[in-house]
């Protein structure tokens, strides 16, 4: 069954949509984009360094994925100005990895493959990669997951029962260098955010309680990842930005059709 | 028996000092409310004994059963976290629906179990947050201006829920509050504070104190006048 290309990239584009889901409620939650974005811009920079030293590309991009997120983890304890400290590390990684991807001796690179995602070549080692990362992913998650609600609802409230919101901090850091490496063979290094924020910001809408928002999310991701990956199909388009597309087009049918139908909350 | 204690606190943000020095401690069953303009370090100070800042000198020490109910100043909640108020109950630890309507009860919050956190009054929202705070069943509850942004007759009720709760559960109590007039008379102690401790003792023994009234007193134009000060002597009014 997994020799069918479709099946194997079905499978990919799902258990990413899973991981990415589920953490991307926190992402929202927890005003996370651009968080998400710099992770992701700096695994471009994963890549280069993999090709170089001749490793797979997987390692690469978890081992820089990790060093960028604990860095800006560290960075944020003092509270600077954030979002502009953030603006710089994504765009410098995106940039120095670009450049740096140029420089590697030998072959030209597909670079598109990794800034876009190419989910039709996932081979049997990606899925295996992209599965185990969503099963940690969910597994952490759910092990944690009434600490990362203490502490994401508010820190104090955390430290006053004992959780020590910084490590909470520090987990979600961590699973989202995760997910990157696991979404860049999907989506693309560009559009793991997008990912990330969109079905867990349609799951909003339709929810009560976090935890309906989380299942809600990853099922909304699914419908976007196999509806995406049939759109590619009919229209001959990129798998990775076609899933975004859906995703974007189911989220604002469902924030049309709450202001329609709804009268807040 | 003392539940916790502060020796020789001291706290830096940012090169300002926030607190010097600052030692306190209190005993099982205890009403202490810390009194203090803006930015005089009260909030630091809770945090400091939540566990929430590390000072830069000075240990802080909690008994070993110690619990604490902690009620937040305020709690800005994202608009894109759906919370109902039994959801939020059930943090950080899951707890039976019998408990969640005590608890709501206790707080004078019933019936609103199943509304969203942000479609709550802002007096209902504190109660919802008193009524979390007690779920544990703590022997230390800690209030940060719990009653900010409720009108006087709101903010007044909400220290009469206190005290109902406080006789339930026989715990301490320690609250930072503008509101002078109330929590004076409701205090067995007060500490008045700005960036360390000017004076401390009886409600009756700090409204005296030099330093509690360069604070709080006619000198500062009236605004923080304390009510129970224009009543322990007369004017000039009374006589003409």
């Amino acid at each position: 069954m997994l020799d069918d290309f479709m099946i194997r990239a079905a499978l990919g584009a799902v258990g990413t949509a899973t991981a990415a889901g589920l953490l991307g409620c926190f992402v929202v939650w927890r005003r996370m984009a651009y968080f998400g974005d710099a992770t992701a811009h700096a695994a471009v920079l994963g890549v280069a360094m993999s090709l170089a030293f001749g490793t797979g590309v997987i390692w690469g991009v978890i081992l820089v994925s990790v060093l960028v997120a604990v860095l800006i983890h560290t960075l944020s304890a003092d509270a600077a100005p954030m979002e502009t400290l953030l603006g710089v590390v994504s765009h410098g990684a995106l940039a120095i990895g670009l450049v740096a991807v140029s420089l590697v001796p030998g072959q030209r690179v597909d670079l598109d493959a990794y800034l876009f995602g190419e989910v039709l070549t996932v081979t049997r080692t990606d899925l295996a990669v992209i599965w185990l990362g969503a099963l940690a992913v969910a597994l952490v998650i759910w092990r944690h997951w009434q600490a990362l609600l203490t502490a994401t609802l508010s820190p104090d409230l955390a430290y006053a029962a004992g959780v020590d919101p910084r490590r909470e901090q520090l987990i979600l850091t961590l699973l989202l260098a995760l997910v990157v490496a696991v979404a860049i063979k999907v989506v693309g290094a560009l559009l793991i955010t997008a990912l990330l924020i969109i079905p867990a910001a349609t799951a909003r809408s339709l929810t009560r309680t976090p935890e309906a928002m989380a299942v809600v999310a990853i099922l909304i991701g699914t419908l976007c990842a196999l509806g995406g990956l049939r759109a590619a199909i009919i229209f001959n388009t990129p798998v990775g930005p076609s899933i975004v597309c859906v995703a974007t087009l189911l989220f604002t049918l469902a924030t049309i059709s709450r202001k329609l139908f709804s009268s807040g909350s | 028996m003392t539940l916790i204690s502060a020796k020789g606190i001291s706290v830096h943000h940012r090169n300002v000092s926030a607190l010097q020095n600052v030692s306190l401690s209190l005993d099982a069953g205890e009403i202490v409310t810390i009194v203090g303009p803006n930015g005089s370090g009260k909030s630091t100070l809770l945090r400091v004994l939540i566990g929430a800042i590390t000072p830069d000198t000075g240990t802080v020490t909690r008994a070993p059963d110690l619990r604490i109910g902690y009620v937040p100043q305020k709690l800005a909640i994202d608009p894109t976290l759906p919370m109902t108020v039994r959801r939020f109950l059930n943090l950080p630890r899951r707890i039976s629906n019998a408990d969640a309507e005590n608890a709501l009860t206790a707080a004078g919050a019933e019936h609103v179990s199943h509304q969203q956190m942000a479609a709550l009054s802002g007096g209902q929202f504190q109660r919802v947050l008193l009524a979390r705070a007690i779920l544990s069943r703590p022997n230390l509850l800690i209030l940060d201006e719990a009653t900010q942004g409720l009108d006087q007759p709101g903010s007044a009720n909400f220290y009469r829920q206190i005290d109902a709760v406080r006789q339930d559960l026989n715990c301490a109590v320690l609250m930072v509050s503008h509101e002078l007039h109330v929590v004076m008379s409701a205090s067995d102690r007060v500490i008045c504070l700005n960036g360390h401790i000017c004076c401390e003792g009886a409600p009756d023994v700090v409204s005296a104190a030099p330093a509690y009234r360069e604070l709080f007193g006619s000198g500062t134009g009236g605004a923080l006048a304390l009510y129970r000060h224009d009543h322990d002597h007369h004017h000039d009014h009374d006589h003409a």
